[in-house]
């Protein structure tokens, strides 16, 4: 009796959707593919060919700074980045930090703004929660389908899937960061006659500004997870490593690349949170 | 003209607020209007007027829609209908900039959490208010720092919030409300979150403050000792409507009906009422004319033990008692002056109760109530405990 009804075609649909939507703003994807495409693979290879001896001493100095003066962090970055050297891995991971960085920045510049605008809007807030939970939700490889459909494979279409997929911690928190602010403190801005943006940049935003840090920081462990993925449409990095040794069934050469990951992953994780500090 | 003037001012929060106020017209009371239409009121059309260098309280328990009302006075809280007359400008209806632009400079307002921003120092959250008004930095840091130095606050500038006492971070709430150099203060609940020491000292501070500044002050309270200590009118509210509006004595001695009479039975009377509410008419003798005969006589009529002395002028010169007045008919003592005592027990008017009780406790005769020498009237013991009752007969116009 369930069979009343014959298949929807929700996959045509998506599908056609999908080339529709290639066809006609490929004047968009087009640019963005090969212009942002060369931005990127020049930002890449510059950071791969500063020395690595250089980078780490950066990394280290500036982890004893951001840490309050404490060398906990700047030993394990020294240790820890020289190993990932020491394994030939080094290109990679330069790849890889600059996917991470680009993405993160991605997001938050789009996430905060419309974070903010779900904080001041329930209708925003409301049309957007549901979006947000499918987005994160949905598996993440399915996001690499029309990202390819877009943009072909190579770095772009890696941060493209990256940025849906890591994009909703920084909307939430900017949202409940900013709900969060005491009514009272809202009340005195307003009392004392603060325009919106006023209100916005004097009081809710530095108010809020731990919260959203926490997202931010959520943000950027997501993009790094995210781009590991993207390896499977051509993204360079670490997860190239994993998955060739994922094909091959090389155990040694995968846990190498996947200790390489781990290793960034902790000094972004440590960097974000001392920010917040 | 009234700096402010509330005129039928209602605010009605929920879906149904039309129905709601037409109920209201019809003299439904909140619970019934509630149950009926789901709204819930907030304020139910309260007016009134502030006079320039007022500090009038606006009192009730919570949930009476004090801290609505006083939202209302500046539109943190969009009223439902009525107007808020600021200058003669009606707020309830001017646009956002016009609206933004009296807040600025017109209405100021102290929170009962403080509410200062904790990523500010002293100084900045100071200069908040003048900050967003676009001025230089050097004049509002100096302006700052002048309402700092008012409230005893100017060397913690650079300090945080966090890192002052509740009573202090009051203080820059107060600091950061004058450097606007408002008209009108907005106090909502201003001292309730400090333990009561500190509430005293906050309370003289205003009141000093005020005799040189002569702000007009909108001063929100549940605390009736409060309003009664601070308040040069006191509005009582109850279940969004105003009960009764009056001078701290007359709410204490006139109350308009029984919930305000049963909100003022607990307060600590001594505190308000003064010699002048208590004291009777006096008997006298008049030493230029009477002798102890004379004196005698009257004591017996009126049954006292004791009479006061003045001359032709009403000026006190002290008493006789019966015993002595008795004493001196027998020895044949024609003149008051041989026998009058002068260790008279002497407060003057405006001596708050308080201060009378050990006076009387010390007194074997009642007090005088004297001002300029001049004897206006007696208390005796039984009228201060009648007072302190909250019976007998208080003369509110002596």
């Amino acid at each position: 009796m369930l069979d009343f009804a014959p298949k929807i075609p929700i996959a045509e649909f998506i599908s056609d959707l999908t080339d529709t939507i290639t066809d006609m703003f490929a004047f968009l994807f087009d640019p963005i593919k090969n212009q942002f495409g060369d931005f990127m693979e020049w930002g890449a290879d510059l950071l791969a060919s500063i020395p690595a001896v250089i980078v780490i001493l950066v990394v280290a100095v500036l982890a004893f700074f951001i840490s309050g003066k404490r060398f906990g962090l700047s030993i394990f970055s020294i240790i820890g980045l020289w190993l990932v050297y020491n394994q030939g891995m080094w290109e990679d991971l330069m790849f890889t930090f600059t996917l991470v960085l680009a993405s993160s920045l991605l997001s938050v510049i789009i996430g905060v703004p419309i974070g903010i605008l779900m904080s001041k809007s329930k209708t925003a807030e409301t049309i957007l929660t549901p979006i947000l939970d499918f987005m994160q939700t949905m598996p993440a490889f399915v996001y690499l389908i029309p990202a390819v459909a877009f943009f072909s494979i190579g770095m772009v279409p890696g941060i493209f899937a990256s940025l849906i997929f890591a994009t909703p911690p920084t909307v939430r928190f900017t949202n409940l960061g900013i709900r969060q602010v005491s009514r009272e403190l809202v009340e005195a801005s307003e009392a004392f006659g603060s325009t919106g943006s006023q209100k916005l940049f004097k009081v809710e935003l530095p108010m809020a500004k731990k919260t959203i840090m926490a997202g931010i920081n959520q943000t950027v462990m997501l993009s790094l997870s995210m781009v590991v993925i993207a390896s499977m449409i051509g993204a360079p990095g670490l997860g190239r490593q994993v998955l060739s040794a994922l094909q091959r069934a090389q155990v040694g050469t995968g846990f190498v690349a996947g200790i390489g990951i781990v290793i960034l992953a902790i000094i972004i994780d440590r960097f974000t949170q001392n920010l917040n500090k | 003209m009234p700096i402010i003037k509330v005129d039928g001012l209602s605010k009605v929060f929920g879906k149904n607020w039309k129905e709601a106020l037409r109920l209201l017209g019809t003299g439904k009371t909140k619970e019934e209007i509630l149950k009926e239409t789901g709204a819930t009121v907030g304020v139910n059309r309260a007016s009134f007027e502030v006079e320039q260098g007022e500090v009038f309280v606006i009192m009730g328990l919570s949930g009476s829609g004090k801290s609505t009302l006083v939202r209302l006075l500046n539109r943190l809280i969009e009223p439902t209908e009525g107007s808020v007359f600021v200058d003669g400008e009606d707020l309830a209806k001017v646009d956002k900039n016009k609206l933004r632009q009296v807040r600025r400079q017109k209405l100021s307002m102290v929170f009962q959490k403080f509410a200062l921003f904790p990523h500010r120092t002293i100084l900045e959250n100071t200069e908040f208010g003048l900050e967003i008004q676009g001025i230089d930095k050097e004049t509002r840091s100096k302006k700052a720092q002048e309402s700092l130095e008012l409230v005893g606050l100017g060397s913690y500038i650079h300090q945080y919030p966090g890192q002052l006492s509740g009573g202090m971070q009051q203080r820059v709430g107060l600091a950061r409300a004058l450097a606007n150099d408002p008209e009108v203060l907005l106090m909502d609940e201003a001292f309730s979150a400090l333990d009561p020491l500190i509430r005293k000292d906050m309370q003289d501070e205003l009141l000093d403050l005020q005799e040189s500044m002569k702000k007009t002050i909108i001063f929100i309270t549940h605390d009736l000792d409060e309003a009664l200590r601070i308040g040069d009118r006191i509005a009582l509210m109850k279940d969004g409507s105003i009960v009764q509006i009056g001078t701290p004595e007359e709410i204490l001695v006139n109350p308009a009906n029984e919930y305000v009479e049963k909100f003022v039975e607990d307060v600590d009377r001594s505190k308000v009422l003064t010699a002048e509410h208590i004291m009777k008419r006096p008997e006298t003798v008049n030493m230029e004319k009477h002798g102890p005969r004379v004196a005698l006589e009257r004591m017996k009529e009126e049954g006292l033990s004791s009479i006061y002395v003045t001359d032709g002028k009403r000026n006190l010169k002290g008493y006789i008692t019966a015993e002595d007045a008795s004493d001196a008919r027998k020895n044949d003592i024609r003149d008051i002056k041989e026998i009058l005592k002068t260790d008279v027990p002497t407060v003057s008017k405006d001596t708050p109760m308080h201060d009378i009780f050990e006076v009387i406790h010390n007194s074997p005769v009642p007090i005088a109530v004297v001002e300029d020498g001049k004897l206006y009237g007696i208390i005796v013991r039984g009228a201060v405990l009648a007072a302190l009752a909250g019976e007998g007969e208080v003369n509110i116009n002596a």
